[in-house]
């Protein structure tokens, strides 16, 4: 194996390797990223294979595994270069027709290219697409071009140069003052500046220093950290390797949750690989800088996110957190200084030692500089992973990047920050998304998930569930954290069903106020922000719940009943069926009745009923209307009416 | 599970107390549940208390003290899962399996879990049956995809 002794090797190797690359070669690369691999990725790889094999093409042709490229939407995502054909919602029946056509005659296969839904044109590379064209991916955009597994492909694609810079062409100091300058914020939840937090550790006295990758990616509906991880690691490695000249540490450690196994996966292939060529261990390039990489794998527990209780959960123990009186940048891991970052913070170092501080805040707002990656889900046409420079509005990336909402449903409210963010209304649609900007709306940037709501989502229940999770991983050290949650959990789980009172909300603010104050770690001060949030925007919601016994999204099972309308049943039987308790009264030509005793609210009837009909609706806060009298019942033909 | 087995684990963490909870997550991994005597094992070769280790084993989420099903079925109660229904699959599942989440049943066939995220937003509602994964899930799909495990 090679190894790379100083930066004049690691350019002849990288010259190297291009010169025995055909640019002009067919490659076929397939996302094998969580979201495809859970739509059927693997066997598309394997079909792939196979065809190739096949129609002998095996030397011609290159297929790859490649990282996230984001549109997990349309997934399995296929890309085809040199000529970036990008086909969506593969299926192994596709893929012999795409290796005839496609790489043999070098013809599109129309039905798997993007379709607007609304213009019905066709967009076949890549960038034409709108889900990506308002976007600005400087990190993501790596993810579909190189085989996750491969340092070679990551090389080819000018990988390492900036540590490279870093090492043999720049001082320690000269790093630290460009990711100054470059003003680069945590993008873990934050947003306190990366440089300030390393000059810190770098100006501590004790030796030795420690740099941490925090991967414990644990907000649901966020999966960015994941995504960079699996589908291109190198760029974080790098970037760790980076910070560690700056900050004078010679260890660092990926602390990666174990639910993510191929992120575990490939950066332990990663740290071997890098080992290998001599970008980790002693001597690094011929610099004289020593630098050792160890993966810990987290064991599931949301607080471990938090800086304190990482570093407890590295030292061996249950990872709670401790108070910040000297950050953990001065006495962090066993005590010593400490320097912790977020994934897509660290792989946003390479770019900007390579391009420079100048081009890095040439994107952004005065507060923020660069580009965010966010994860775009809930009733979200395009669900994705998607970066864009800050200070975007919430509106573009809502409607230009993720197509608005499903089923003409109506937007209500996107919730952003993670467990602890806040909800944004309509209203506030337009609002430019940067650190400060969400923060002033009552929510934070957190690390980036952004979870859109529509009509029929009831927001006191989406209080309800957050607080639920963060109840569920409070460490249980401070009592307004552990106690308070519980109570607020127990009032809300009470107004969402039916039993609230006057003076609930009053307590809930009480009990959030003691939370916010008297936590010691952010997950317990930025608990309620859930609760307070949506009762800053939608207290009608919390009155309609508390006063009239009505949930006005016909979400809460327990204040809404399922009913047939007599009018527009057409006695189909499907819905009779389906029930699975037998609560639907009726027959050929009968029209249906759901026994309300019977009724478990589980929505199989609203599911099933054709669409034509539309029979089944939801009603809260009225009464049930009167069943029809039991002769007019029967349906009878057209035909047979007259 | 087997003392070589531990001690084999053990060694591969060079009987570094500092790699406690990598220990117990190896050796979840490989017996799906930590027994008392693997815990006592630990607790012997690595001089440490045992109340730190069932510290351990309690507070983080990945371990169990129980023993699993033939079949770990999770539910993602995810927030994108969340609006989109989770709760009815849920449900669902555990009308149809009689056992509540961190539940086994009694003939040994389902292990249920609820998780917070599996990563996979776009297929939501979610459920995760050894390792498969079954998306964009109605109650009554979930129902039949739950009849097909033995």
């Amino acid at each position: 194996m090679t190894r790379l002794n100083s930066p004049d090797a690691l350019e002849r190797f990288r010259q190297n390797l291009l010169s025995g690359r055909d640019p002009d070669k067919p490659c076929i690369s397939i996302c094998v990223g969580a979201g495809c691999i859970a739509s059927g990725a693997g066997d598309v790889v394997a079909a792939f294979r196979e065809e190739i094999q096949k129609q002998k093409l095996t030397a011609a042709v290159d297929t790859k595994g490649t990282g996230c490229p984001g549109f997990c939407e349309r997934g399995p995502v296929v890309v085809i270069y040199p000529e970036e054909i990008c086909y969506l919602q593969v299926t192994p029946a596709d893929v012999p027709e795409i290796v005839s056509l496609t790489i043999r005659q070098k013809k599109v296969v129309e039905r798997l290219v993007y379709t607007d839904p609304v213009s019905g044109e066709k967009a076949v590379h890549e960038s034409d697409i709108p889900f990506y064209r308002h976007q600005k991916r400087n990190i993501l955009c790596n993810n579909i071009r190189i085989d996750s597994k491969s340092i070679d492909d990551y090389l080819a694609i000018g990988g390492y140069s900036a540590l490279s810079k870093a090492l043999c062409r720049m001082s320690d100091t000269q790093v630290l003052a460009e990711v100054k300058k470059a003003n680069l914020r945590g993008r873990g939840g934050g947003g306190f500046p990366a440089g300030k937090k390393w000059e810190g550790s770098r100006n501590a006295p004790e030796t030795p220093k420690y740099v941490i990758v925090n991967a414990d990616e644990g907000d649901p509906g966020a999966f960015m950290d994941r995504a960079l991880l699996e589908g291109n690691p190198h760029a974080v490695l790098e970037g760790l390797i980076i910070g560690g000249y700056a900050v004078g540490a010679n260890e660092g450690y990926v602390y990666v949750r174990q639910e993510y196994p191929l992120a575990v996966e490939n950066i332990i292939l990663a740290i071997r690989q890098a080992e290998e060529y001599g970008l980790l261990g002693k001597n690094i390039l011929g610099s004289g800088f020593d630098f050792i990489v160890k993966v810990h794998k987290g064991a599931g527990a949301f607080v471990c996110g938090e800086s304190t209780a990482l570093m407890t959960a590295l030292e061996g123990r249950a990872g709670e957190p401790r108070p910040k009186y000297i950050r953990s940048n001065i006495k962090g891991l066993w005590n010593k200084p400490t320097v912790l970052n977020n994934v897509e913070t660290w792989a946003n170092v390479p770019l900007i030692i390579n391009k420079g501080a100048d081009w890095f805040t040439q994107i952004g707002t005065n507060g923020s500089k660069g580009t965010k990656i966010f994860s775009l889900v809930g009733k979200i046409n395009n669900t994705g992973l998607v970066e864009v420079p800050m200070g975007i509005t919430l509106r573009d990336i809502i409607y230009k990047i993720g197509g608005g909402i499903p089923g003409g449903k109506k937007f209500k409210a996107v919730q952003t920050g993670g467990p602890s963010g806040g909800c944004i209304p309509e209203a506030q649609l337009d609002l430019a998304v940067d650190f400060d900007a969400l923060a002033k709306a009552g929510s934070m940037m957190g690390s980036g998930g952004m979870i859109v709501m529509d009509e029929e989502t009831c927001m006191v229940d989406v209080a309800r569930y957050f607080i639920n999770f963060l109840t569920d991983e409070s460490c249980g050290k401070c009592l307004p954290c552990r106690e308070g949650l519980r109570q607020m959990h127990k009032i809300l789980t009470n107004i969402t069903q039916g039993k609230g009172k006057e003076g609930d909300i009053e307590t809930l603010e009480q009990l959030s106020e003691a939370a916010v104050e008297a936590s010691l770690c952010a997950l317990g001060k930025s608990a309620p922000n859930p609760f307070l949030s949506t009762l800053r925007y939608f207290r009608h919601e919390y009155d309609a719940h508390i006063k009239e016994k009505r949930c006005p999204a016909l979400y809460c099972k327990d204040l809404i009943a399922f009913y047939i309308d007599p009018a527009k049943c057409r006695a189909c039987m499907t819905c009779l069926k389906k029930c699975p308790v037998q609560a639907i009264d009726g027959g050929k030509k009968k029209i249906h009745i759901i026994n309300q005793d019977k009724c478990t609210k589980c929505g199989t009837c609203i599911e099933v009923c054709p669409s034509r009909f539309s029979a089944v609706r939801k009603i809260s806060g009225e009464p049930m209307p009167a069943p029809i009298p039991e002769e007019q019942r029967l349906l009878l033909k057209a035909s047979e009416e007259q | 599970m087997n003392t070589e087995q531990i001690d084999r684990i053990i060694d591969k963490h060079n009987t570094d107390p500092g790699s406690l909870i990598q220990i117990l997550l190896d050796i979840q991994a490989e017996n799906r549940w930590l027994p008392a005597e693997a815990l006592q094992r630990v607790s012997d070769k690595l001089q440490v208390p045992l109340n730190r280790i069932r510290h351990i084993a309690t507070f983080y989420k990945a371990f169990s003290l129980t023993p699993k099903g033939r079949h770990e079925v999770h539910i993602c109660m995810g927030t994108a899962c969340h609006v989109r229904g989770a709760k009815r699959i849920l449900d669902t599942v555990q009308d149809a399996t009689g056992i509540k989440p961190g539940e086994t049943d009694r003939d040994m066939k389902f292990s249920l879990e609820t998780v917070n995220c599996l990563g996979c937003c776009a297929l939501g509602p979610v459920m995760e049956i050894d390792g498969k994964t079954h998306g964009k899930l109605s109650t009554a799909e979930t129902a039949d995809v739950l009849k097909k495990y033995e």
